[in-house]
């Protein structure tokens, strides 16, 4: 591994040379905005948050997309940087709906965190905003292209990750847009509802259709594994009052930051009343709840009766693509060598 | 305006085009030339014909749509006949064009980027046509009119009529 | 093909041609050289443009004729990769693109990266409004392009080349074609190109109607078929351009270049021109001139001569104001630095740039905001949308200059469209944004006076901007009816051979009563 020295807000560091300047300020925590930067993409550079003055270049240069070079010497928060982004952020207040009391974003989005961080707030104009558009013919989420800062995360994430493609960029200039082919919406697209673009929006552009209203102050997060199958997905549950209001990926772990369209949107059903909380044993034709220790019980009670009737033969198991590699390992071991049985397949087979 | 792609009318075409779409299939960045031509045989780009692109080429629809809506020279409804593109490059503007464009949406009761109803005639604001020495010029089809004046365009349209 | 047989062509077809021009009273010869007769030519250096208007653009051999392909077979069977590096280097010839880069230099860095496949593409998406000089070459003396492509192609080690060429220049097209069609068949292009053992093909690609594929990164994005929007560049396009693969990107007029600089030698094209910026520049000269049309002189010369020896100076004796050289990413040099050296460095140290060489010339009655507006309002159209400085500065900057131009703005506007213009220009991501406040920031240098007339008088001195200005009848009026019969509006009245007047609530501006005001000298029709 190359590297090189450099020195970014008079802290000089050592850094691999296949580093940008952002990748190198990060790493020793030195955080610089952005808001169309992911490092699971390629690198874009649409938003100009992330400028810089680097010493011997006239012009600010975004450190996204600039590699960092032997004796650089960079500044990340000059007057001259802090007053580009202010007015990049005032830009896109200027096209954007001053609707952040009632939007379901607040709290948990980037433009208003920025906004804040710069001082930046709205004001009026009477130049020209971003026509109306809104999308909701997904069941899933919403598209509000007046709340969109064409960042492209969304684009870039369907194409690149999810490779399904089924948005993009439509027209061109002031008048772009994310779309579906001939804007006949989502549903009719190639969308399969995973929902990964509305993980990475930035702002309330793309909102899940959400049954609970809830401020994102006052979830709290559960980092839980997706129980839908086998791959391991890492979710944070969003609960209120202990009531699940929605989820969102994990990015460092197996599923980087991805979901698909049941770990991101199927968890209404854990708050539903006729979802079993408990083991149920039905006696004279009622189900009744019994606890888990009295379940097991009755399992194994039921076992030695068959076993010494009929043989192990008697048993068969059936495991389900909803269980781990390990817990999938664990089942038929139980049945292979404790109930000594081959009778043992997986719904994943049918 | 709405406009149905008829199969029928267009089966020959379809063919040809189908045809074409083949023997580009294997070169690479084969979608602007797949668009150009379209655009040449159908007068614009139907929801039908992208659909066929986006089979052929194995691209995702909403990304050729993407692109389409990119470039100003495709359109989404056919072009007329006579497709006048009125030049509002510098030389031109500051030698008036804006004032011929405006006539031609006057004579022809409808606006840039529009196709009147029987398909006769579309006019299109252009770029810079480069013949700026002949300034201010119009382009119908390919011809071009060059030193256009105010009062030359109801004769042009009626040399087209 | 070999040497001889392109000796033999030239010897057979250039008396003819030149019989036949003579004839035609089209050319006269000085010092064994041909030039185009007429005052208009005089004074110009014509060296990109060396066989426009001389040659048939349809016939291979008459380019032969003029030396055509001999730098070629000169560089495949006498000279090393490295040596022709070395040659456009020494001549230190620089893109006529409108940047400027050393174009010696750029074919370097392609040429020591190590590559499977290189790429060597002809930026022929001429968009500047009020430039055509590409268009003129492409269309007259194709194969000058084609030539200089090959002879870059074999110095940087690619051996296929794309024109990427505006749609709306058909007939440039049409020519390309044909063109490229008759090199294959002499064996100018294709396989073993002079029994050298160098393969090189050219592919034609068609633009649609996006400005700002005429940017490097974006033209490469729409010849892979993906919407034109500018990369940022974190690697060099010379190293991982097109399709990955190290690429090289040269205007036409860049290419027109080549030929005569390997044919002469680079000490021959640095003694042309001025130290830093050597060889001639064509430019398009258009807009209220009197003789439009290309002219091509040496780097240096002075603007005055270009607009007024050469262009005639302004149509109907009308005074000079302004000239906007570089288009939308340009600005306008005013009658005080009528004296500049036309160069790279000349014209940046005024605020305008080079640019591709269009050079619009304004008269008195040319309004300055107008013009900012005009060449705002093309950006704002041109922005591919992907950067937000560009996609919603430039807008709110036309916004600004709408108001003014209605005379519907304050002073604090005037703040802010300046403060708008450096943000647009120091963050926007490709040359497009960067350069397109120019119009606005030259303007507002030179002609400030005029944006406070509009904004404190809400007076257009240019007398241009239609909310601004009043039409009335002065008491020369003769009563001749001639405005009165022109008037789409019926908003002047009077009797024949008595004062007309008119009505201003109904009058539109639209300046027909002036244009037919028969009165001389003054007209009876004043504009206020």
């Amino acid at each position: 591994m190359k590297t090189v020295k450099l020195t970014i807000d008079n802290k000089e560091i050592e850094v691999d040379s296949s580093l940008t300047v952002m990748q190198a300020a990060n790493s020793v925590g030195i955080k610089i905005p952005n808001l169309c930067y992911d490092e699971r993409l390629d690198i874009f550079g649409a938003c100009r948050m992330c400028v810089v003055e680097i010493e011997g270049s006239k012009k600010l240069q975004t450190s996204c997309s600039t590699k960092v070079r032997d004796g650089m010497v960079v500044h990340t928060k000059t007057e001259k940087v802090i007053q580009a982004r202010r007015e990049i952020l005032r830009l896109l207040l200027d096209n954007h709906p001053n609707d952040c009391l009632t939007c379901e974003k607040a709290g948990d989005c980037l433009l208003q965190d920025y906004a804040y961080e710069y001082d930046v707030k709205f004001r009026n104009h009477t130049g020209k905003i971003r026509d109306r558009y809104i999308d909701d013919s997904n069941p899933f989420y919403v598209y509000d292209a007046q709340k969109c800062i064409l960042c492209g995360l969304c684009v870039r994430v369907c194409s690149r990750l999810q490779v399904t493609g089924a948005i993009d960029f439509v027209n061109r200039g002031f008048d772009t847009i994310i779309g579906t082919p001939f804007n006949d919406g989502l549903i009719n697209s190639d969308c399969v509802s995973c929902g990964n673009c509305v993980s990475v929006c930035p702002t309330g552009a793309l909102m899940p259709k959400s049954k609970e209203k809830f401020r994102t102050w006052e979830v709290e997060k559960v980092k839980t594994t997706c129980t839908f199958c086998g791959v391991g997905c890492q979710i944070n549950l969003l609960t209120k009052d202990d009531k699940v209001v929605g989820v969102e990926p994990v990015k460092n772990a197996v599923n980087e930051g991805l979901l698909c369209v049941k770990g991101k949107f199927s968890f209404n059903f854990i708050n539903h009343p006729d979802r079993l909380n408990a083991p149920l044993l039905k006696e004279d034709g009622v189900f009744k709840e019994i606890s888990w220790d009295r379940a097991y019980e009755i399992i194994k009670e039921k076992v030695d009766k068959y076993m010494a009737e009929n043989g192990p033969d008697s048993f068969a198991g059936l495991s389900s693509a909803r269980c781990t590699n390990e817990e999938n390992y664990l089942f038929q071991k139980l049945f292979r060598a404790v109930l000594k049985t081959n009778n043992i397949d997986h719904c994943a087979r049918l | 305006m709405e406009y149905t792609f008829d199969l029928e009318k267009n089966k020959d075409k379809l063919t040809e085009y189908k045809d074409f779409l083949k023997m580009i299939k294997a070169t690479n960045g084969a979608l602007m030339p797949a668009l150009q031509k379209a655009q040449e045989l159908f007068n614009y780009l139907p929801k039908e014909v992208l659909k066929i692109v986006s089979e052929e080429l194995r691209i995702p629809l909403a990304e050729i749509y993407g692109v389409a809506t990119f470039y100003a020279q495709f359109s989404f409804i056919p072009k007329g006949e006579n497709q006048i593109s009125v030049c509002l490059g510098t030389a031109c503007y500051v030698k008036g064009a804006q004032a011929i464009l405006e006539e031609f949406e006057k004579e022809l009761g409808i606006k840039q980027g529009e196709t009147t109803s029987d398909l006769k005639f579309s006019i299109n604001e252009a770029r810079c046509l480069g013949d700026c020495s002949k300034a201010p010029v119009v382009m119908i089809n390919s011809t071009l009119f060059p030193l256009v004046k105010k009062k030359d365009v109801k004769k042009i349209l009626e040399d087209l009529r | 093909m070999d040497k001889n047989r392109l000796i033999s062509i030239k010897e057979e077809k250039r008396a003819k041609i030149i019989e036949n021009l003579l004839q035609n009273d089209l050319i006269e010869l000085v010092e064994d050289k041909v030039v185009l007769k007429g005052d208009y030519y005089k004074n110009q250096l014509r060296i990109a443009l060396r066989n426009c208007d001389i040659i048939n653009p349809f016939d291979i051999e008459e380019y032969i004729a003029f030396d055509g392909y001999l730098a070629l077979h000169n560089v495949l069977t006498n000279l090393s990769q490295r040596e022709v590096v070395d040659i456009m280097k020494n001549s230190l010839l620089r893109g006529r693109g409108g940047a400027g880069f050393p174009t010696g230099k750029k074919w370097e860095e392609a040429f020591t990266f190590d590559a499977d496949q290189k790429y060597i593409i002809c930026n022929a998406d001429e968009g500047d409004p009020g430039a055509f000089m590409d268009r003129s070459i492409l269309e007259k003396d194709p194969h000058s392009v084609l030539e200089g492509m090959a002879i870059g192609g074999y110095a940087i080690g690619a051996n296929k080349g794309f024109i990427y060429v505006r749609a709306e220049y058909p007939q440039a097209v049409k020519t390309l074609k044909h063109a490229i069609e008759e090199a294959k068949t002499l064996g100018l292009l294709g396989k073993d190109i002079f029994k050298s053992g160098f393969d090189f093909d050219i592919e034609l690609r068609l633009g649609s109607g996006a400005f700002v594929c005429g940017e490097g990164t974006a033209l490469i994005e729409s010849i892979e078929g993906h919407r034109g929007m500018p990369r940022p560049k974190l690697q060099r396009t010379a190293h991982v351009g097109l399709w990955g693969k190290p690429t090289i990107i040269n205007n036409v007029e860049t290419f027109a270049n080549v030929a005569p600089i390997i044919l002469n030698g680079a000490e021959w094209f640095r003694s042309i021109g001025t130290e830093k910026s050597p060889g001639t520049k064509v430019f398009s000269l258009v807009g209220k001139i009197e003789n439009a049309g290309l002219v091509e002189v040496p780097m240096g010369t002075k603007l005055r001569d270009i607009v007024f020896d050469i262009g005639g100076g302004c149509q109907n004796n009308k005074e000079y104001k302004a000239v906007q050289t570089g288009g939308p990413s340009g600005g306008c040099i005013p009658k005080e630095y009528l004296d500049v050296a036309v160069d790279f460095e000349s014209l940046a140290s005024i605020g305008s740039i080079m640019g591709s060489g269009g050079m619009v010339v304004m008269d008195e009655n040319t309004c300055m905001m107008d013009i900012a507006k005009y060449f705002l309002e093309f950006s704002v159209d041109e922005s591919c949308g992907k950067c937000i400085p560009c996609r919603e500065g430039t807008r709110r900057m036309y916004e600004i200059l709408e108001l003014i131009t209605e005379g519907k703005a304050q002073m604090s506007d005037l703040e802010e469209l300046e403060n708008l213009a450096h943000v647009v220009s120091d963050t926007s991501l490709c040359g497009l944004g960067q350069t397109a406040p120019n119009p606005v920031i030259t303007t507002l240098k030179y002609y400030k006076d005029e944006y406070i007339a509009h904004i404190v008088d809400k007076k257009c001195p240019a007398k241009s901007c239609k909310p601004l200005i009043t039409y009335t009848i002065s008491d020369k009026c003769i009563g001749c009816t001639l405005c009165k019969k022109n008037c789409p509006v019926d908003a002047i009245q009077g009797e024949l051979k008595v004062k007309h007047s008119i009505d201003i609530e109904k009058c539109i501006k639209c300046g027909s009563c002036y244009e037919v005001c028969p009165v001389k000298p003054v007209k009876a029709v004043e504009i206020y």
